[in-house]
């Protein structure tokens, strides 16, 4: 292979700015979605185990909606079609007046994809528990509210850290895919310096060892959480 | 106290409770008995809401369960329950477990629902106990800490689900020796269980149920030493014998 390999371009200017801006700009697309997600996933997860008939079904055409169109389609919808549907005065303004419009539109985007993820693992953690704990809290006199906040979510949140981790992991990686509206992400920032450099190597190379980073801290750091989390004396939470 | 008037359910086609009408006076212990299926956990689950039924009626202390204006969590908290398996909250400790409803459901303060939880612990002989978490508790201490815990909530009635069903043979006595002193106490319980030397010693009127139907109800003595139906017959030959 004829390749005139130049590690020295990732230091040099502006290439080096680039990628701390592209960096910074996918952890800013990553954390924004992810608080989006959490919240969203956390509140049509739980509206799928309560009693109510019209909760579950909300809740259901949700997740089933947005976990079943591809993501990458669901990113163009957000960004091309989605303006023209509102009226005509609210797509102008998404159009022209929206700040950051290709930010903000990665974040809801990929905000709303994986709240439908996230929703069905909090739906799962809860429903781990079981019927039994949920009678418990209802017959001592808390209100079904009240079983949530203080029996039902302390736990199944404890039980799901490990699939969370993994959710965030994904959000993180598939915020690559905000390149197509235009968000200059690390992916971005590395394609742009290959095409000005052909350092193509180097550029992805520093783009790969950036997302391990990431990934690898979140995953320690999330080792720790969950081995801070652990209740005395119980070797699994969900095999009850 | 407690009072069931043709109370009637079903899961959608098939009918699990079956007519069943009996009473609870206050400070009676009802034992209620039957084979597997027969209804009788559904039946003491109605009595607190926590199973909903299509007929009849259940009214404690002069509340009607069934109806749709009552406000069954002020209700429920009055009414102590005790599940064949336990149902201590696993994250928190014991001590936690028993302060939790005392804090968010009568509002009563740290100070006041600590004071109660270390009082009942020591009731149940669980005093050591205090800080630990349920997974680290045996069964029929974890029982005795759901017991207390109940019994936090100044019950004027306590149901009992099972309370022994869970438990290795060498842990029911120490569950069944709190229930008795509970009973002694003048406590009205509605105890659903097959531990027929606890309705022998403890019980007022034993209750037999066979396929969501009350079929017997009458005094332990009554139930114990007479003839009884051929169905509550074969049952108890069966319990009995080992």
């Amino acid at each position: 292979m004829n390749y005139n390999w130049d590690w020295g371009v990732l230091i040099r200017e502006p290439y080096f700015e680039w990628l701390v801006s592209g960096f910074l700009w996918t952890i800013s697309v990553s954390v924004a979605a992810w608080i989006l997600a959490f919240s969203l996933g956390s509140v049509v997860g739980i509206a799928r185990t309560t009693n109510s008939k019209l909760l579950r079904g909300i809740g259901t055409c949700y997740v089933e909606t947005f976990r079943n169109i591809p993501l990458l389609v669901q990113m163009f919808l957000w960004y091309f079609v989605f303006p023209e549907l509102l009226p005509e005065d609210a797509g102008m303004w998404v159009k022209r007046e929206l700040p950051m419009p290709e930010f903000t539109t990665a974040v809801v985007c990929l905000g709303l994809y994986t709240a439908s993820r996230v929703a069905e693992q909090v739906r799962a953690g809860i429903e781990a528990i079981g019927q039994g704990q949920r009678n418990a809290g209802l017959a001592m006199g808390l209100t079904p509210a009240q079983v949530y906040r203080y029996v039902l979510l302390p736990v199944s949140y404890r039980i799901i850290v490990p699939p969370l981790t993994s959710e965030f992991l994904t959000i993180f990686k598939n915020s690559s895919l905000a390149l197509t509206i235009g968000v200059l992400e690390t992916t971005a920032q590395a394609r742009q310096i290959e095409e000005y450099t052909f350092q193509g190597f180097e550029a992805f190379t520093a783009a790969t060892l950036l997302y391990i980073i990431v990934t690898s801290t979140v995953m320690l750091l999330m080792k720790l959480i969950e081995g801070r989390l652990r209740i005395p004396g119980m070797i699994s939470l969900g095999a009850k | 106290m407690i009072e069931l008037k043709n109370v009637s359910k079903w899961y959608d086609e098939f009918q699990v409770l079956n007519d069943c009408s009996t009473q609870v006076a206050k400070g009676e212990v009802v034992v209620v008995c039957g084979p597997s299926g027969s209804g009788k956990s559904t039946l003491i689950k109605c009595v607190n809401g926590l199973e909903a039924f299509q007929k009849g009626e259940i009214y404690v202390d002069g509340t009607s369960v069934g109806d749709a204006g009552t406000n069954l969590p002020q209700l429920r908290s009055h009414i102590g329950m005790v599940f064949q398996n336990f149902e201590l909250f696993p994250h928190i400790s014991v001590t936690e477990n028993i302060k939790l409803a005392q804090l968010k459901v009568l509002g009563r303060s740290d100070d006041e629902s600590q004071q109660n939880a270390a009082r009942l612990l020591e009731r149940v002989g669980l005093s050591d106990q205090a800080d630990k978490h349920p997974a680290q508790l045996s069964g029929g201490q974890q029982q005795r800490v759901a017991i207390a815990r109940a019994l936090a909530m100044d019950p004027v009635a306590m149901l009992f689900d099972e309370p022994t069903s869970a438990l290795d043979p060498e842990m029911i006595n120490e569950v069944l020796d709190v229930m008795v002193e509970l009973a002694t106490d003048g406590m009205t319980m509605m105890v659903v269980t097959h531990e027929m030397g606890f309705a022998r010693r403890v019980a007022d009127r034993v209750i037999f149920m066979d396929e969501g139907r009350i079929e017997e109800d009458c005094s332990k003595e009554e139930f114990f030493n007479s003839e009884r139906g051929e169905r509550a017959q074969i049952f108890l030959s069966k319990i009995l014998e080992h």
